[in-house]
């Protein structure tokens, strides 16, 4: 056995891509590979069946009565000229050959990374009050992304994640040299029907909602019900000091 | 399957899930994409996908059949240097090499696509590729004078004489 004998089925169409998926039992999803193929060529991950998305038909974007729904197997590249705060999330995950590889379904799920906070694009879509449609266990279900990233999200095939575009938007990001591919801290911001949402990305295993903020609209109650992490790009402390004003900059395009 | 690398059709026999980069080194030897960091993070395994530039380290042959692969032996050979290679050539756009072939196929990429780049086009298409030698000032130099044409003659590179090692540093990369 080698690292890369586990079987690879390759879907055809949606329905198959579900079907191969079942309850998501041993399968080990790939679609641009970015997050799943370094953990199987250095070992940490040894799959028992891969499914991958390639050809699934999962990779449509489609606009309809306002809503616009993004496949799972859409890549990133695609959203950086559509609808903020995701766009300019978009523009900032890592380089241009990794967006054009690296999938909305992919990005969505993936857990925090051993070293440094991932997933860039759950902050904008949760501000966007996006809806995610998945399969696995229990049949398709359709949930906030909310629900979804508090559920067993690593477990379900995404299909799809649909939202409607906000009135106003804002997102800001800490500085990130070119030789590192993940942000430390991001925040969006979006105002649809006169609700504030804003989400942060670096302070918790997901990206999570700033309460405080929401209620208030003052960068200065980001950090209620925050406790960042220490990891490999920044102490929880640094980002306790760096999370209002990134949340004042995002607020201020609004 | 079959792969087709710098327009020769392959017969692979490598397991489905063996990412790109290893079946192009390890089954059929061509060695100009590097295994630098082999998680996506350094770009010097980049070979073009159906002209696109794309991380060989971070996808399975599966995800290949039917696509057109270059290596960086496709852009030219020592007799006949490509632009983009006379360019990096001429301006010391290279020390240890390892970083590359990785930057040529992507500077590559970037001229079909954009005739005149900017220095931000130019700084977008080569974000992924990490150089630990040349300071990237000489190979953005290189890149401008490539997209300019301003190569003078198309150089050659020289090749060792006969009998002598193919590798004449020891322990440089192969």
């Amino acid at each position: 056995m080698t690292r890369f004998d586990a079987p690879v089925l390759t879907p055809g169409s949606p329905e198959e891509a579900v079907q191969a998926f079942g309850d998501g039992a041993g399968v080990t999803l790939i679609a641009g590979g970015t997050i799943a193929m370094p953990e199987i060529v250095h070992g940490r991950m040894k799959p028992q069946k891969v499914v991958l998305l390639r050809r699934s038909g999962l990779d449509k974007v489609s606009r309809e009565g306002g809503k616009v729904t993004i496949g799972a197997a859409v890549p990133i590249s695609e959203l950086e000229q559509g609808d903020e705060p995701l766009a300019t999330a978009a523009q900032n995950v890592a380089d241009g050959e990794i967006r054009a590889q690296a999938t909305v379904g992919g990005n969505l799920c993936a857990g925090p990374g051993r070293d440094t906070p991932r997933g860039d694009l759950q902050a904008p879509l949760l501000v966007l009050g996006a809806q995610v449609r998945s399969a696995g266990a229990g049949g398709e279900r359709t949930e906030s992304l909310e629900e979804f990233l508090a559920g067993d999200y690593r477990r379900r095939l995404v299909l799809d994640v649909s939202y409607s575009p906000a009135d106003a938007t804002g997102y800001a990001a800490f500085w990130r040299p070119h030789t590192h591919h993940y942000t430390i801290l991001a925040i969006a911001a979006a105002r649809a029907n006169g609700e504030l949402r804003v989400a942060a990305t670096g302070v918790a295993p997901h990206a999570v909602r700033l309460s405080g903020v929401e209620q208030s609209g003052n960068a200065a109650d980001a950090l209620q019900g925050i406790e960042p992490p220490d990891d490999a790009l920044a102490s929880g402390w640094y980002r306790t000091q760096i999370l209002p004003r990134l949340v004042e900059q995002a607020l201020s395009s609004l | 399957m079959e792969l087709t690398v710098n327009g020769v059709s392959r017969e692979v026999q490598s397991p489905p899930l063996t990412p790109l980069l290893f079946v192009l080194r390890d089954e059929l030897g061509i060695t100009g994409p590097k295994a630098g960091c082999q998680q996506g993070g350094c770009g010097a395994c980049t070979v073009l996908v159906d002209g696109e530039p794309r991380r060989s380290c971070l996808a399975p042959l599966a995800a290949f059949d039917g696509a057109e692969i270059t290596t960086v032996e496709g852009l030219g050979t020592p007799e006949k240097l490509s632009t983009v290679q006379a360019a990096f050539h001429e301006h010391y756009a290279s020390q240890c090499g390892f970083c590359t072939s990785g930057f040529l196929v992507a500077t590559h990429a970037l001229l079909e696509s954009t005739k005149d780049p900017s220095c931000h086009d130019v700084e977008a298409a080569l974000a992924g590729h990490v150089c630990r030698c040349t300071g990237y000032v000489k190979i953005l130099e290189a890149v401008e004078a490539a997209a300019r044409g301003d190569v003078g003659e198309v150089s050659t590179v020289t090749r060792p004489q006969e009998g002598q090692p193919e590798v004449l540093v020891p322990g440089s990369p192969a």
